[in-house]
C-alpha cells in the first residue's frame, strides 16, 4: 500500500505529501480571511474617526482614536433610538404572529387524509420563500395603490369605503402589511422542519388512539403536539434568540416601503446603518452602530443557546 | 345516534380544514395570478379599475414596450450571467474545502474547521465589508463584485461535508493505488457522486444569485444593474411619481402596467421551474436541519 509509511515524517513532509489537498483548502481558507476575517478586523474602525480619503489600508491605521465617541453619539440620537425601538417592535411582532402559524399549518396538513392534495398544498406553500422580497413588495404596492389598487379597488366597488384609503402613505398600516407579508413569505418553509418532526411519529400511537375512539382533536391534543413539543421548544428559543440578529428581509422591506409619509416607522437599524454609512459616508459611526447590534445580537444568541442547552439539552454550538 | 355524532365531528373537521387549506392555496398564489392577469391587460384599460379574475383587454402591448429596452435585456444578461456562473463555482469552490477537510490526514483541519465555524456567527457586517469590497479591492463595477464576495459558505460547505464524510474510503483507495493525487479524485471522482448534493446546493446558490439586489446597489452602478434592480427602480419611479400619475396616463403605456410586467419577468424563470425542482429545495433544506 502507498499509504503505509506515514508516521515518522517532519512537519514539512507531511505537508508536501498532502499538498494537492492543501491546494483544494488553501483558497477558501485564504478567501475566508480576506472576506470575513479582515472585515472582522475592520470593525475596530468604530473607535476611531476613519477617513476613507487616506485609502483604506492608511485610513485603517492611522485615523484618529475616539474610543466610545461614536457609540455615545448614537445613544444620543433620537433617530437611532427609534430605529432601535422600531427593530425591536417588528421583531416582536413578527415573532408573536410568524412562529405560531407554521407550527398550526404543519399539524392541519398532517390531519389531511388526500395524500396528493397535501403534497399539493405543501409544494404551493413553499414557492413564496423563492421569491424575492422585491417582487413581492412590488405586489404590495399593486395590491394597495391608492389609485386602482386591487384592494381599495375592492374596498369601493363594496362600498366598505367612500374614498380610496392610502395604505402606503399611513402609519398605522405598516406593521399589520409587514407582518402579513412576512408570514405569506416565510410560513410554509418554516412548517419544513415541523412536518419533519410530525412524520417521525410512530403511526402505532394514531392507530391506537383510534381503537380507543379518540376524535381528532384530542389526537392532536395528545399525541402529535407533545410529540413535537420539543422541536418546538428549541425553535422558540433561536427565534428569540436571533431576534434582533440583521434582517434582510426586513431590511429590504422597509427600504422598499419607505417614503416620507411613513419614514418614521420605516427606520430600523439595518435602513439607520445603511444611510448613515453607505449614503452618508459616515463609516465609523454606522460601524459602530453595526457592531452595538451585533454585540447585542450575540448575547441574546448565546443566551437562548444556555437556555436550550439547560432546558432541552439541545444546542446550536 | 353515538356513530352518528363520531362521524360528524371529523367530517366537520375534514371539511374545514379542506376549506382552510383551499383558501392558503388561494392566498399563496392569487398574487402571482393577479401580477400575470394585469400585466396581459391593457395599460390605458387597466387606470380604469382593477382586473380580478382575467384580463378586461387583452393585449402584449405591455410585453412590447417593456422588452424594447435596452436596459431590462442587459440587466437580464447580468442576471443569468452571474446566477450560472455564480452558483456553479460557489458550489466548486466551497466542495474543494469541504473535501479537503473531510480528511483526517489533513494537517490543520480542527483549525480550518473552527475558522469557517467562526463565519457562521460573527462577522464584520456592511461598513467594513463594503469598504474592503469598494475601496480596498476597488470591484466596485466589476462583474466580480457579483461572484468572488458569494464563492464560500459555510453553512453550505458543513452540509457538503457530512456528505463527504459518508462516502466509502474503498473508492478512493483504488484510485490512488493508480496513482491519481487529491484533485484527480476530487474532481474524477467525489463531483461525480456527489451530484445530487452539489445540484442542490448550486439550486439554492442560483435562487440567491437571481434574487439578490442589494450587492448591485452597492457594488453594481449603472454598469451592471440586474433585473432585481431594475424593478426596484421601476418600484422606485413609479413610488415617487404616484403625483405624476395624470401625466404618465397619457402615455401609451402607464408605470404600474410597466411595473407589473417586469415582475412577471423577472419572477418567471424561478415560478415556471419551481415545480420541477421543488423537490430538491425541500431536500436540501431537510439535510440542513438535520445538521443544524
Amino acid at each position: 500500500m502507498v499509504i503505509k509509511g506515514k508516521k515518522g515524517m517532519t512537519l514539512r513532509e507531511k505537508f508536501w505529501d498532502q499538498r494537492y489537498l492543501m491546494i483544494l483548502v488553501l483558497p477558501v481558507v485564504l478567501w475566508m480571511i480576506i472576506f470575513n476575517y479582515i472585515p472582522m478586523l475592520g470593525l475596530i474602525i468604530s473607535f476611531k474617526e476613519y477617513d476613507p480619503y487616506l485609502g483604506p489600508l492608511e485610513g485603517f491605521i492611522k485615523s484618529r482614536w475616539v474610543g466610545f465617541e461614536n457609540f455615545v453619539e448614537a445613544f444620543t440620537d433620537k433617530y437611532f433610538i427609534s430605529s432601535l425601538w422600531n427593530t425591536i417592535y417588528y421583531s416582536i411582532l413578527n415573532l408573536v404572529v410568524g412562529f405560531p402559524i407554521p407550527i398550526i399549518f404543519a399539524i392541519l396538513l398532517n390531519e389531511l387524509t388526500n395524500i396528493m392534495f397535501k403534497k399539493f398544498v405543501q409544494t404551493v406553500s413553499y414557492l413564496p420563500h423563492f421569491i424575492s422580497w422585491v417582487f413581492v413588495v412590488g405586489f404590495i404596492y399593486v395590491l394597495l395603490a391608492v389609485d386602482n389598487g386591487l384592494l381599495n379597488g375592492l374596498l369601493l366597488k363594496f362600498n366598505l369605503t367612500e374614498d380610496a384609503i392610502p395604505f402606503l402613505a399611513t402609519e398605522k398600516y405598516i406593521p399589520p402589511i409587514v407582518v402579513i407579508f412576512n408570514v405569506w413569505k416565510s410560513f410554509g418553509w418554516n412548517s419544513i422542519i415541523y412536518i419533519a418532526a410530525i412524520t417521525n411519529i410512530d403511526p402505532t400511537m394514531y392507530e391506537a388512539a383510534t381503537v380507543d375512539g379518540a376524535k381528532r382533536f384530542a389526537k392532536i391534543r395528545y399525541i402529535t403536539l407533545p410529540s413535537i413539543k420539543p422541536t418546538i421548544v428549541i425553535m422558540l428559543i433561536f427565534s428569540i434568540g436571533s431576534m434582533i440578529s440583521p434582517n434582510f428581509g426586513l431590511f429590504e422591506q422597509m427600504y422598499l416601503l419607505s417614503n416620507s409619509m411613513i419614514q418614521d416607522i420605516t427606520e430600523i437599524v439595518d435602513t439607520y446603518t445603511y444611510k448613515m454609512g453607505i449614503v452618508l459616508s459616515r463609516y465609523s459611526y454606522a460601524t459602530a452602530v453595526g457592531l452595538f447590534r451585533s454585540v447585542v445580537a450575540v448575547i441574546l444568541l448565546t443566551g437562548a443557546n444556555f437556555t436550550s442547552r439547560k432546558l432541552t439539552g439541545e444546542s446550536l454550538f | 345516534m353515538q356513530r352518528i355524532r363520531k362521524l360528524n365531528e371529523d367530517s366537520v373537521f375534514d371539511i374545514f380544514n379542506f376549506i382552510f387549506m383551499c383558501f392558503i392555496i388561494l392566498v399563496t398564489l392569487y398574487p402571482f395570478y393577479y401580477v400575470i392577469i394585469s400585466s396581459f391587460n391593457e395599460p390605458l384599460d387597466l387606470l380604469n379599475g382593477p382586473v380580478y379574475l382575467w384580463p378586461r383587454k387583452f393585449s402584449l402591448s405591455n410585453y412590447a414596450y417593456v422588452l424594447q429596452d435596452e436596459k431590462i435585456l442587459k440587466a437580464a444578461f447580468i442576471t443569468v450571467s452571474r446566477t450560472i456562473i455564480g452558483s456553479v463555482s460557489a458550489v466548486l469552490f466551497t466542495a474543494a474545502f469541504a473535501y479537503g477537510i473531510s480528511k483526517q490526514r489533513l494537517l490543520g483541519r480542527r483549525f480550518f474547521i473552527g475558522m469557517a465555524l467562526v463565519t457562521m456567527y460573527f462577522s464584520g457586517g456592511l461598513i467594513p465589508t463594503y469598504i474592503l469590497i469598494a475601496h480596498g479591492l476597488r470591484l466596485q463595477g466589476n462583474f466580480l463584485v457579483f461572484i468572488i464576495p458569494n464563492l464560500f459558505n459555510a453553512f453550505n460547505a458543513f452540509i457538503m461535508l457530512s456528505f463527504f464524510r459518508g462516502i466509502s474510503p474503498e473508492i478512493e483507495e483504488s484510485a490512488r493505488i493508480d496513482g491519481a493525487n487529491d484533485i484527480i479524485i476530487f474532481v474524477k471522482l467525489i463531483i461525480p457522486i456527489s451530484m445530487p448534493i452539489l445540484a442542490t446546493i448550486a439550486l439554492f446558490n442560483g435562487v440567491f444569485h437571481w434574487n439578490s439586489w442589494f450587492d448591485a446597489l452597492l457594488y453594481g452602478g449603472r454598469k451592471l444593474e440586474t433585473l432585481q434592480q431594475y424593478l426596484v427602480k421601476s418600484i422606485q419611479s413609479a413610488n415617487v411619481n404616484a403625483k405624476a400619475a395624470s401625466f404618465v396616463s397619457t402615455l401609451s403605456v402607464s408605470s404600474t402596467s410597466v411595473r407589473l410586467t417586469t415582475m412577471v419577468i423577472t419572477a418567471f424563470p424561478i415560478v415556471v421551474a419551481y415545480p420541477f425542482l421543488q423537490r430538491y429545495f425541500v431536500k436540501g433544506i431537510m439535510i440542513g436541519s438535520l445538521k443544524g
